[in-house]
């Protein structure tokens, strides 16, 4: 990507995210009482985090086997409420095991 | 002075948390083919992680995707405006003005949940404080990931590539474990992410497109069917 091309979206990035959080923290002074935008606005961080990961968690390491080995070890950590770092350090290993294995038979 | 040192203290461990997640962003953003100062410069002025990591994939694809580029980071960050907005009825008399634009900038996940849960009067001084160490954290992650994947051997490279979706993964699964409501908006989203992934015709929608769709439809049948109590926020 050409240097124009990143400043201009950086441009973007930045500028939009900034806009999102300074703004209502300038302006609005009272809270907002629909509960249909709460609600919405509540779920709205699950509900990015689940469309990233899946299924692009399954092209993340190269390796469909990989991939899963990885995503069943994350699961397994998250769900026993695991730190992030350690549940992403053991996911890491458990792809690293399984590709070294693959290169080691191929 | 005291509120500036409290800050700082309530900063360590969100910063320590940062400095693994933007370290993953340093090295996909490099292994995308960014420099390793233009990662570093998209951590430093977004200071957000699933803003710069579908913003990632838009770069990737080249110039020309600006609509794009602003509409996934409208939706994904979206959030914030909540939080600063709770936070805007929590600030003292002296967090207003100029200290309002300035310390705006900070409002993290992370950072919202602390300084809401520790101080009773939020003031400036305290803002600036347990923002400064985060966006260290938060930078210097990413240039360590950066430096990391231009002289990590491929296979532990792509490897590390699943670190950043098994953190997402460790952020959904405790919340879902405990709100039901939470999981069924996840499975909803994960869903349609994959049904847009795999169907022919709509596979030809972008990524960042594909985020936006499956977030909106699946927050909104979770505040259409399970509105949530006044208490949760």
């Amino acid at each position: 990507m050409i240097a124009k091309d990143f400043f201009i979206y950086l441009f973007i990035m930045a500028g939009i995210t900034y806009l999102i959080r300074v703004l209502p923290f300038v302006t609005f002074k009272k809270k907002i009482t629909s509960r249909f935008v709460r609600s919405f606005l509540y779920y709205v961080p699950y509900a990015v985090l689940g469309a990233m990961t899946f299924p692009e968690i399954l092209y993340s390491t190269g390796n469909y086997v990989s991939a899963v080995a990885g995503l069943i070890v994350a699961c397994i950590l998250a769900f026993r409420e695991k730190s992030l770092l350690t549940v992403a350090i053991f996911a890491c290993v458990a792809a690293l095991v399984i590709n070294l294995i693959y290169i080691a038979i191929s | 002075m005291t509120n500036f040192i409290k800050g700082l203290k309530d900063g360590i461990p969100i910063a320590l948390g940062y400095v693994s997640v933007s370290f993953t962003f340093g090295l996909q953003a490099v292994s995308l083919g960014l420099s390793w100062w233009e990662a570093a410069l998209i951590s430093l002025t977004n200071l957000t992680s699933a803003g710069q990591f579908a913003g990632l994939d838009i770069m990737a694809r080249g110039g020309g995707f600006w609509i794009e580029m602003l509409c996934t980071q409208f939706i994904i960050n979206l959030r914030y405006s909540l939080m600063s907005l709770s936070l805007s009825q929590k600030a003292d008399q002296n967090l207003k003005g100029i200290h309002r634009w300035l310390t705006g900038f900070g409002i993290t996940d992370e950072i919202f949940a602390v300084s809401m849960k520790n101080t009773d009067d939020i003031s400036s001084k305290y803002m600036y404080g347990i923002i400064l160490l985060p966006v260290l954290g938060w930078t210097g992650g990413t240039l360590m990931g950066a430096i990391a994947g231009s002289i990590l051997p491929s296979v532990v490279i792509s490897s590390l590539g699943i670190a950043i979706y098994s953190m997402f993964i460790a952020i959904i699964i405790p919340p879902a474990k405990k709100d039901s409501a939470v999981f069924k908006v996840v499975l909803i989203s994960v869903a349609l992410s994959c049904i847009l992934k795999f169907t022919p015709l709509l596979n030809n929608i972008s990524s960042g497109f594909s985020i936006i769709i499956c977030t909106i439809i699946a927050a909104v049948i979770g505040a259409i069917f399970f509105p949530i109590k006044e208490e949760k926020e």
